[in-house]
């Protein structure tokens, strides 16, 4: 089957040096990056989306690719692109050294969003440590949809746990669950969620980063017949779907393949995901 | 009005800032309109279907990067229903890249692209040649010269034979090509390098070994895209960590008609915009009206490449 390509004259991604607002430790890991972006680029982004970035080539740090990163916030009305990150690696280190006033080259947004079906109405997100910050804006469109939201977060400590008023600022129902106190256990995690699902009941099930989640939400998925949706990560070049570094392997029905984690992703099929 | 456009080979084309093969794809019309650039150059297609590398398949080293993709491919049918007929809404002309793992091989696939809509084939002959214990073709005089050979007779295309920089023997090979047949030269691939992480002690690469590509090739690849322009009388496209409008015009003074670029795109997707904007500027500026007054201005003082060699040796 073949295609004609309309050549559209508006972008869909947009390369833009943008102003950094802020970049404070919101705790002992995390920084909180918040960018001035015009409204018709904070429109585009959906939850679940990503956005490539140039990070800065200061304070001995000389990151050369961009570094993929999910949208944490988008706030049209405020003008505003947050993102959530963890200091690791180069390109963190250079990003945390921006400060207000500062310019940040970004490439975006980019990759499949996350899918809210109309029929889906008791959604559950699982996530552990920074996984949560992508996992954030799907609770701003939940809202947005009237859908209920349970948010499960889990991470080492109670005060490292991210985005919990976030969420229930939004509405969710947040439960935590910390090494610290024993609660992060996948045992206890599959008990709290058999609970949801023998009560209230789940329609789709949401979850980013962490391989014993996806391996528990595929069984659940499976027993109870709840779809769900992964956010995937891998080391990437260009971003855009050009260059193929970025693959994973997928269970398809015709058989393992390899796609690409920026452009048929970042979001995938819970159920086609394999653990790694 | 500045002149940008160029002739390779027969086939013109409006500015000679092209994509290489490899860092383009359809994926980059979300970004910008791909009528602005001289060509458009596939990623490397081989016949059948190929998953590629393990991975991790990239890797940054010193302000440049690792790859090892392995070429993966969707193999030649999907190419000819849904790749050609995307690039048939552009007016800039369409080059498709093709390897393959033998001679004989690669020729029936150099014919089975040779269909309305393709301007022109680059032959990747920088990949490695099973026939020959995985040397690429383009490491050898002779292998080059075979396989472009039955190239040559499978197409009457333009056919743009991509050099590698893994050889010892440039002229020769760029030479052996031009002699077989080839109507231009890419000059060059990337070039055989390695990363290994001291932590863990495993080589970066899920494949051990890639291609080094950005800033960091580009010496290598000027240094072989002139002696190339020196060696043969067809046209040479540069190639090798070309970022900048400096990058380029490095490349036009020392005789290559035009340029790729690759991994920069990867850094600033719109780094070949930005290109043909600042060509225009720069050859304004040095009082030119075409860009095909600067190609192979280079000062060498008609030294000889020999004498050049052995005073350049360590």
């Amino acid at each position: 089957m073949s295609h004609i390509h309309q050549i559209a004259p508006a972008p869909k991604t947009y390369e833009l040096e943008l102003d950094v607002l802020s970049n404070e430790p919101v705790n002992r890991e995390y920084r909180l990056l918040v960018l001035r972006a015009p409204p018709e680029l904070l429109e585009k982004c959906r939850a679940g989306q990503f956005f490539h970035l140039l990070c800065p080539q200061m304070g001995g740090q000389a990151p050369y690719l961009r570094r993929p990163m999910s949208i944490y916030g988008v706030y049209p009305e405020h003008g505003e692109l947050h993102f959530l990150y963890k200091v690791t690696g180069e390109g963190t280190r250079a990003l945390a050294m921006l400060r207000a006033g500062h310019g940040l080259n970004v490439l975006g947004p980019l990759g499949e969003p996350f899918s809210i079906e109309p029929e889906w109405d008791r959604l559950v997100l699982a996530a552990r440590g920074v996984g949560l910050a992508t996992l954030a804006p799907l609770a701003l469109e939940a809202r947005r949809l009237g859908k209920q939201l349970t948010a499960i977060c889990s991470a080492r400590s109670e005060d490292v746990l991210m985005s919990v008023d976030l969420f229930r600022n939004m509405g969710a129902d947040v439960i935590t669950l910390t090494d610290e106190d024993g609660s992060s256990s996948v045992e206890n995690l599959e008990a709290v969620l058999i609970a949801l699902i023998d009560g209230p009941g789940i329609d789709a099930f949401y979850t980013c980063g962490s391989n014993r989640l996806l391996k528990l939400l595929q069984k659940l998925g499976t027993r109870h017949g709840i779809p769900g949706q992964i956010a995937l990560e891998q080391q990437m070049a260009c971003g855009l779907g050009m260059c193929h570094c970025c693959v994973r392997p997928f269970q398809k029905e015709e058989g393992i393949v390899n796609l690409r984690v920026c452009r048929e992703g970042p979001v995938f099929d819970i159920q086609e995901a394999m653990a790694w | 009005m500045v002149r940008l456009d160029v002739d390779i080979a027969g086939l013109r084309l409006k500015n000679p800032i092209m994509p290489a093969s490899g860092t383009f794809s359809e994926d980059l019309a979300d970004v910008f309109d791909l009528d602005l650039l001289g060509a458009h150059v596939t990623k490397t297609i081989t016949r059948g279907f190929r998953g590629g590398n393990p991975t991790p398949r990239v890797c940054e080293v010193g302000g440049s990067m690792l790859n090892s993709i392995g070429i993966p491919s969707k193999g030649v049918g999907y190419f000819l229903e849904n790749v050609v007929p995307f690039y048939q809404a552009y007016e800039t002309p369409l080059v498709v890249s093709i390897s393959g793992n033998t001679a004989d091989e690669f020729a029936q696939l150099c014919a089975e692209v040779s269909v309305p809509g393709v301007d022109a084939i680059e032959v990747n002959i920088s990949c490695p040649n099973i026939e020959e214990d995985g040397k690429a073709f383009a490491i050898r005089p002779s292998s080059t010269f075979e396989v472009m050979t039955k190239l040559r007779r499978a197409t009457a295309l333009p056919l743009w034979a991509k050099l590698t920089p893994n050889t010892g023997e440039t002229s020769e090979v760029a030479r052996a090509a031009e002699e077989a047949g080839a109507d231009a030269l890419v000059v060059a691939n990337t070039i055989l390098s390695m990363a290994i992480d001291i932590r863990t002690r495993k080589p970066k690469l899920g494949n051990l070994m890639g291609g080094l590509s950005g800033p960091s090739l580009k010496p290598i690849a000027l240094r072989m895209a002139y002696q190339c322009a020196r060696a043969t009388k067809i046209p040479v496209i540069g190639c090798g960590g070309i970022s900048t409008v400096e990058d380029a015009v490095e490349f036009l003074i020392a005789g290559a008609s035009a340029v790729q670029v690759g991994t920069a795109t990867f850094i600033n997707p719109t780094a070949m915009v930005t290109i043909i904007d600042d060509l225009s500027h720069y050859l304004e500026a040095e009082g030119l009206s075409s860009v095909r007054e600067i190609i192979g201005t280079v000062e060498d003082g008609e030294q000889r490449e020999g004498v050049v060699f052995m005073e350049a040796a360590p």
